[in-house]
């Protein structure tokens, strides 16, 4: 059995390198090794998703000209370019990740960032949250509760721009929110980057139309139908590497509004917010700002899995960004957010 | 775990998003940040009590208007399934998310109101998810509380219901009360409504049938991109439509009709000797032949029409109504042609089904029209094939997605009369063919009884087949065992017996056979004169499998002669009745001297010849 399963990972990742191992790798437990087989067996959602996600990114890929990946190193992003890779295996991904860089991401997302496109062999494209600022095309918020969220919004249009990029595909779901939950898998963005909800295109069968005027733009999400669960049981089953903060951890935090934020040198404290060590993880891994933790002792893939299974909390309850208004999400999205 | 995906129509005052945030709530798939959110909008909306309607209504205009706009989807799962639903509105003006939303679903919950019995919106929903060939449907009657949980509105609504629910052609319909404020019935079984024997709606959602609408039969492979990372290897990448394929398999590929073999197939998991329908797939094959996006793959026996003109219904989603021959662009599976709609043959009443003269579709109406396209597309009826059936029109000047076709097949003379009529008994009138087109032919085989006739045709029409003719066998005996049980073999009853197998040739060629190969003894002259003048001349081939009696008599495959020698069988060709050999055969084949297989050859060489000379 458990030989079984080690071939099995074996086979999936000669595709990256050796130098990603997977979590399970670590976990000690035999029942884990099973868990995979007899859920790879079970989970014939999975394979409708990926095959889906496939589609939608061959279809991107056919009707798009110069395509980039938005890649946080966030797992929807890792999984995105996952899947983006298969669905031109045996040829080499040759689409580049576009990482819009608020300059307050936690250092081991910025790590993980590096080593995975390394691995995996595509181009990486920085663009900095600073650089808007420091042109004058954007100002940083100011107060306690500053977030560089919604400037790199400026960032990553202008990035669409100097880039020339006619498609730009995310990670995003749309069990994430519910503005999200209402928007196309083909995107249509105007000429200033803006979603106009009310203009949407219908969407039928498998048929996306790309169409669109010179200067503007799609955003393609192949993983919209996908939820936080079955992004983690994908990241099991296909043994995928993430960054190690999505993993329990011991770490600084302090609590603000009832969430547990990182002790960073992004963030300044209030008299009254005091540093405690805590055993946490993060369910999301957005900007130090504005990303909550979670106390958890969840260290490996299967453990991360059954925590949200029985999670009771949404993913984004941890994001202060989308708490700051019933409609937030749809407002940034407007603007042309991700 | 499978997936499922259903959509929901119904209005708001029906309690359609309540009934979806209930059902998430009481699947436990609403979260504690999420439901306080939900409280905290109800309480600055003033309601009283918690409004699950809120789960579900995303966008700000939603919430201020307390209606829902545009397609949601959500997703929850049990310890069985996982969901996604895409919730519609169900407001007239939003008919076009309602078929967005209900495109790719295995079924449908349409919500309606017991207070207000059947209303025409409930049969709106209950024909666009006809329409979109939606194979079921359960019917949720809500506020049940409102009637005080009784049986008799629930029973009279049921009745009404299916009454109508039979002129669609949605095979499986169930029907559940329901109070989705409350929760009757919903997840858990109802102790409010003891009368009903049935499952609460999660129950009838967990156990219907996921993948229903798959078509498993008639592969289709629309290549999506080619993938060539280098000068050894060339993939061809796409989503199999419908269909299996394994490796070895031949294919031909349209629009080249070049035939060659699966040489390896590669899923997302890794390399397979098989794949079927919904697998995202690369495949290579045997022969350096030029494919490119927009190409399909497909079985040398079992293509799908090649049709420069199509029969399709349309649902018309844009606010410039539609205008018949101005130019479109036309997206089906991966190729995009242009097209226009030439003829609009009617309109439908979605809320009485009737039909009506239009001009013009606006926006949310449906119509059936003849499009014709810039480049031949490969279709399969909508009915039998979800993806080849399909299509979507946009404007080349908005780019905007502007209609949903749903394809009944290849536009020909009688579908697009304007009423529809067929053309009667006049001689058939075939419609003009598109450049592509090859000529079609009845052949038609005479001769006596044993002289090889439906021998040699099988073998042809497997020839036939290989090479994409869609080639009809109409075979005299196995006519006689059904449409023709009740005829003898009387003069007047062979004639009977010729007249009707011309006119079902007729018929096959008028729906897209492209040969209909008859095997009829049909012994007289006169018979068969008048089968002739049923066809355009170049359309009729008449063949005569020579054999003497001598010959027949001693293969005998049936027996017949044996009997007809013993009395047994009067009025038989050849020994009591007369057979009257063709004067003007375009082709004689002489059994007696060739092989039955090389009749076949010669006869499928002569067809090959006698149809592409036609085509020019």
């Amino acid at each position: 059995m458990s030989k079984n399963g080690a071939s099995g990972r074996e086979r999936v990742n000669t595709v990256t390198d050796v130098h990603i191992v997977s979590r399970e790798a670590d976990a000690s437990s035999v029942s884990g090794e099973e868990c995979v087989n007899v859920a790879d067996v079970l989970h014939t959602h999975l394979r409708v998703l990926e095959d889906e996600a496939i589609h939608i990114i061959r279809e991107a890929l056919a009707q798009f000209e110069r395509a980039a990946i938005l890649f946080s190193g966030g797992k929807d992003s890792v999984v995105l370019a996952w899947l983006a890779r298969k669905a031109v295996s045996p040829a080499k991904l040759t689409v580049p990740l576009l990482h819009i860089d608020t300059g307050h991401n936690f250092p081991e997302t910025l790590r993980f960032r590096d080593a995975f496109a390394r691995e995996l062999n595509v181009p990486l494209l920085v663009r900095l949250v600073q650089d808007t600022i420091d042109r004058g095309r954007a100002a940083d918020e100011t107060g306690v509760r500053a977030t560089r969220n919604a400037l790199q919004t400026v960032t990553l249009l202008d990035a669409i721009q100097e880039l020339r990029l006619d498609a730009a595909l995310g990670g995003a779901r749309r069990d994430e929110e519910k503005a999200r939950a209402k928007e196309r898998i083909f995107s249509h963005r105007n000429a200033f980057g803006e979603w106009e909800p009310k203009q949407q295109r219908p969407e039928l069968w498998g048929l996306y139309n790309g169409r669109k005027n010179a200067g503007e733009h799609f955003r393609v999400f192949p993983l919209s139908n996908w939820t936080e669960l079955d992004v983690w049981q994908y990241v099991a089953r296909e043994h995928i590497q993430l960054p190690e903060l999505y993993f329990a951890h011991d770490r600084e935090v302090f609590e603000r509004d009832g969430m547990l934020l990182a002790v960073s040198d992004h963030v300044r404290l209030d008299t009254d917010e005091r540093p405690v060590r805590r055993r946490v993880r993060f369910r999301t891994i957005g900007d130090a700002t504005c990303t909550g933790a979670l106390c958890s002792d969840a260290a490996t893939t299967h453990q991360v899995v059954a925590e949200i299974a029985a999670a009771r909390v949404t993913e984004r309850g941890g994001r202060a960004d989308d708490r700051r208004s019933e409609t937030s999400m749809e407002d940034r999205k407007r603007q042309g957010y991700f | 775990m499978d997936l499922l995906r259903f959509s929901t129509a119904g209005s708001v005052d029906d309690g359609k998003s309540t009934l979806i945030g209930r059902l998430l709530h009481d699947t436990a798939s609403i979260c504690v940040d999420q439901y306080a959110a939900v409280v905290q909008a109800s309480r600055s909306l003033g309601e009283d009590e918690v409004n699950l309607a809120l789960v579900t209504d995303g966008l700000r205009a939603e919430r201020e208007q307390k209606i829902t706009i545009d397609v949601a989807h959500r997703y929850f799962r049990t310890a069985r399934r996982r969901f996604i639903i895409a919730d519609t509105p169900g407001h007239v003006q939003y008919t076009r998310n309602m078929v967005t939303g209900a495109s790719t679903a295995d079924l449908i919950v349409v919500v309606m109101d017991a207070t207000r019995g059947l209303l025409t919106q409930t049969r709106r929903h209950a024909f666009l998810a006809s329409l979109l060939g939606i194979p079921q449907m359960v019917l949720a009657v809500n506020k049940m509380d409102l009637v005080g949980y009784a049986q008799e509105p629930y029973d009279r609504i049921v009745t009404e219901f299916a009454a109508f629910a039979n002129k669609l052609t949605i095979r499986n319909v169930s029907c559940v009360p329901v109070c989705a404020r409350i929760g009757d019935n919903i997840v858990e079984r109802s102790t409010r409504m003891p009368w009903y024997q049935g499952g609460p709606l999660l129950h009838l959602l967990e156990t219907a049938s996921a993948g229903a609408r798959a078509n498993t039969i008639d592969f289709r492979f629309p290549v999506q991109m080619v993938i060539r990372p280098g000068a050894s290897f060339r993939g061809y990448a796409g989503t199999i439509a419908s269909g299996t394929v394994s490796t070895g398999e031949e294919v031909m590929v349209l629009p080249s009709r070049l035939t060659t073999r699966i040489k390896s197939i590669a899923a997302a998991d890794g390399a397979t000797d098989a794949a079927a329908a919904g697998r995202a797939v690369v495949v290579t094959i045997t022969d350096e032949i030029d494919v490119s996006r927009g190409d399909m793959l497909v079985r040398p026996g079992n293509i799908p029409d090649a049709a420069s003109a199509v029969d399709a219904y349309l649902c018309w989603m844009d606010a410039e109504p539609l205008a018949v021959d101005k130019t479109y662009l036309l997206a089906h599976t991966t190729r995009r042609v242009q097209a226009m709609v030439t003829n609009l043959a009617y309109q439908i009443d979605v809320d009485t089904l009737h039909r009506r003269p239009a001009a013009t579709l606006g926006m949310n109406e449906i119509g059936r029209a003849t499009v014709v396209t810039a480049a031949p597309l490969f279709i399969d009826s909508y009915r039998l094939n979800g993806t080849t059936g399909s299509f979507v029109l946009v404007d080349p000047q908005s780019n905007a997605t502007v209609a949903a076709g749903m394809i009944r097949g290849r536009a020909s003379a009688a579908s697009t009369a304007a009423a529809g009529e067929p053309a009667g008994n006049a001689p058939l009138a075939l419609e003009p063919q598109p450049a592509d087109r090859r000529r079609r032919a009845v052949v038609w085989l005479t001769g006596l009884s044993g002289s090889g006739k439906t021998t040699i045709a099988r073998l042809a029409q497997a020839r036939l087949l290989a090479e994409t003719e869609r080639t009809v066998l109409l075979d005299g005996d196995e006519l006689r065992q059904g449409l023709c049980r009740d005829l003898g073999f009387s003069a007047e009853d062979r004639a009977e017996n010729v007249r009707r197998a011309a006119e079902v040739a007729r018929l096959f060629l008028l729906h897209g056979a492209d040969i209909v190969l008859c095997t009829f003894i049909s012994p007289y002259r006169r018979d068969r004169d008048y089968v002739r003048s049923l066809f355009p001349p170049e359309t009729f081939i008449e063949v005569f499998i020579k054999a003497d009696i001598a010959t027949c008599r001693a293969r005998d495959p049936k027996g017949l002669y044996a009997r007809a020698d013993a009395g047994g069988l009067p009025q038989f060709t050849g020994i009591s009745d007369p057979y009257e050999e063709p004067t003007h055969a375009a082709l004689t084949l002489d059994t007696t001297l060739l092989s039955a297989e090389a009749a076949a050859a010669v006869l499928h060489d002569f067809l090959r010849q006698q149809l592409s000379r036609r085509v020019r």
